[in-house]
């Protein structure tokens, strides 16, 4: 037999697969070849079910109205439109709620990302009485689901009077300590001396912050704007209760909204729905690694 | 600042008297003590005013009878007691029961299925992994538009293939049973590619040598991945267990998006049934009741993980 998957994985884990080396002393089996075929086989089933909502999701968007109307099974479409996309531009504000995803999604990551750091920076190098106590207590808004708060929220917003803005929107989603923990332990990892060093040589805290801790920080600061940036995108609950102006709705918003007006006009509708994901499927084409590293990193509560 | 760091500067521990090296430490605490607040001050306000502050609020509200305009009315228990006695709010808890049931046990054995697949020697395996990836990016509401085309009883793309193989249509949207299948496997289709990061990133830390040892000990493919696999990656299972089921107790996107919580109320969950009695019949007070189940449910839960996490850290 030759050498086991997980003993190759040690050493590609990270790495992009390529082709494996492999002593020529241990020629594949025919038996290792058929075991290899069917996880192949596995890997390629798996993903094309995986993968086949996204696929029908472009299909339908171009695609003419009246080919899904048809009561036949077709996988593939035999004429291609962009008509659905005329629609969608024609009948709603598409561009003012793309511009508002991106508007909010962008505060929203500003905010969450500085105050983070700055946080994280705090609770991991400096040393002051309740340091300890504040981290927990900031770790424990995690548990508190939004969607418990959503009514006194909701109140708390048309108190101070922002109910239906941007602001609304933008900050009780900056109001997290998701970012905390992720900064704190990577900032922990920064080795002391180079601290001590900058402090000796006469810098103040906020200078240290800014010359030694950020420009170490640039992968940790690119794993937070991405998942910031993302989960503000694709947020729904609040914005919802949180806007009301039809001109100020986010892309998910305004996703509901359109279906509501469209009924079953599921070719505006997918149009639409791919407009709103696209962006965020190219960047995690792009950025794949970090979120990767986000997703595994964030989960540890 | 700078005055604090030119005395430290000038300090030679070791030399100067241990007073003066005591009030030098002091002073710098005093210091790292109003930078530190001053850091944390941002985060501090915005907590303390959307999640804090709400959360207390809602604790309150939940006592009252209010629609949202104008005061409440104190009520005391009432809410609560309505609760007990409200049977679509049982159904909903059941609903959220039986989705949690469905979902989580669906997301994670795939999840581990896959990461073993995407953890042994595969072709194109970076290209297969952001598949698995890539629905974690799409929003809830993206998820369940799409779910709503396939799964759409006359003009879906599922039933007309279910069709070409001789089978019934599925009553997806006004059978209560198939609406709540509908929902879970969108879920699950969304949800599969954290699973599977979370094993793989705990089927990479253990040992090669161990599968090795049991290779030579004569133990086939099923048995190493039973008693080898499965409890090394016990701690990654633990987590998930966790996470997958707070999660599923919050479930609101691609509920309320996809069927609404109907046919009737088959998938009427607990955000769905707050969010209805909050902004639709605007019950505010009774929706904060509602909450505040979810929250005791959820700090429970996140009590138990917090009691059993550490042996993640040492093994996943």
């Amino acid at each position: 037999m030759t050498t086991h998957p997980s003993v190759e994985l040690a050493a590609t884990a990270t790495a992009a697969p390529g082709p494996v080396h492999r002593p020529a002393a241990r020629r594949p089996t025919s038996a290792h070849r058929r075991n290899r075929a069917l996880r192949l086989l596995a890997a390629i089933v798996s993903c094309a079910i995986l993968l086949f909502p996204l696929y029908w999701m472009v299909v339908v968007a171009l695609s003419p109205r009246g080919e899904l109307l048809t009561l036949e099974l077709r996988l593939w479409p035999r004429h291609f439109t962009l008509g659905n996309f005329d629609t969608v531009f024609s009948s709603f504000p598409v561009a003012s709620w793309f511009g508002n995803s991106v508007a909010i999604a962008v505060v929203v990551t500003a905010i969450t990302v500085v105050v983070n750091l700055l946080s994280g920076y705090a609770l991991a190098h400096l040393k002051f009485p309740g340091n300890n106590v504040t981290f927990l207590l900031m770790l424990s808004t995690l548990m508190i689901p939004t969607q418990v708060i959503m009514v006194s929220q909701f109140r708390l917003v048309t108190q101070l009077g922002i109910y239906g803005t941007y602001w609304a929107v933008i900050l009780p989603s900056a109001s997290t300590a998701f970012g905390i923990f992720l900064a704190r332990q990577f900032i922990i990892g920064i080795p002391k001396e180079i601290i001590e060093a900058a402090r000796i040589d006469g810098a103040g805290r906020l200078r240290i912050f800014r010359a030694i801790i950020l420009p170490l920080c640039k992968p940790l600061i690119a794993v937070l704007t991405l998942l910031t940036f993302l989960s503000s995108w694709n947020e729904f609950a609040w914005p919802l209760i949180a806007l009301k102006d039809y001109q100020l709705f986010t892309l998910p918003i305004g996703m509901l909204y359109l279906q509501g007006q469209f009924g079953s006009d599921y070719g505006a509708i997918m149009a639409f729905a791919l407009l709103a994901v696209l962006p965020m499927v190219v960047l995690f084409l792009f950025f794949q690694r970090y979120f990767v590293q986000g997703f595994t990193r964030s989960g540890i509560r | 600042m700078s005055a604090s760091t030119s005395i430290l500067n000038r300090a030679r521990p070791g030399l100067d008297p241990p007073s003066e090296q005591r009030r030098r430490r002091r002073r710098r605490t005093a210091l790292d003590t109003i930078a530190g607040y001053s850091f944390l001050g941002p985060n501090l306000v915005l907590i303390g005013l959307f999640l804090f502050v709400p959360v207390g609020w809602a604790f309150g509200l939940s006592f009252q009878r209010t629609n949202g305009f104008g005061a409440g009315e104190f009520v005391g228990l009432d809410n609560y007691a309505r609760l007990v006695g409200d049977r679509i709010f049982w159904q909903s808890a059941l609903n959220t029961g039986l989705f949690t049931l469905l979902v989580v046990p669906l997301s994670m054995g795939l999840g581990l299925g896959l990461a073993v697949l995407m953890n042994s020697v595969l072709p194109a395996r970076g290209l297969f992994r952001t598949i698995i990836v890539l629905p974690m990016v799409i929003s809830g509401v993206a998820t369940a538009l799409i779910a709503t085309l396939i799964f759409d009883q006359s003009k879906g793309v599922l039933n007309k293939l279910l069709g070409a193989t001789g089978l019934d249509a599925v009553p997806w949207q006004s059978g209560g049973a198939a609406a709540m299948l509908s929902v879970v496997l969108a879920t699950v289709w969304w949800r599969v590619g954290f699973n599977m990061i979370i094993y793989l990133a705990g089927l990479q830390a253990i040992e090669p040598e161990l599968y090795e040892s049991a290779r030579l000990d004569g133990a086939g493919p099923w048995n190493q991945f039973r008693y080898i696999t499965v409890p090394m990656v016990g701690p990654s299972t633990f987590f998930l267990l966790v996470m997958n089921i707070i999660y599923s107790f919050h479930v609101f996107d691609i509920v309320y998006v996809l069927t609404g919580g109907g046919p009737g109320y088959a998938t009427s969950v607990l955000v769905t049934y707050a969010y209805q009695n909050g902004f639709v019949t605007r019950d505010q007070g009774y929706a904060a009741a509602i909450g505040m189940v979810l929250l005791v449910l959820t700090l429970v839960l996140t009590a138990l993980q917090w009691r059993f996490s550490r042996t993640r850290d040492q093994v996943g």
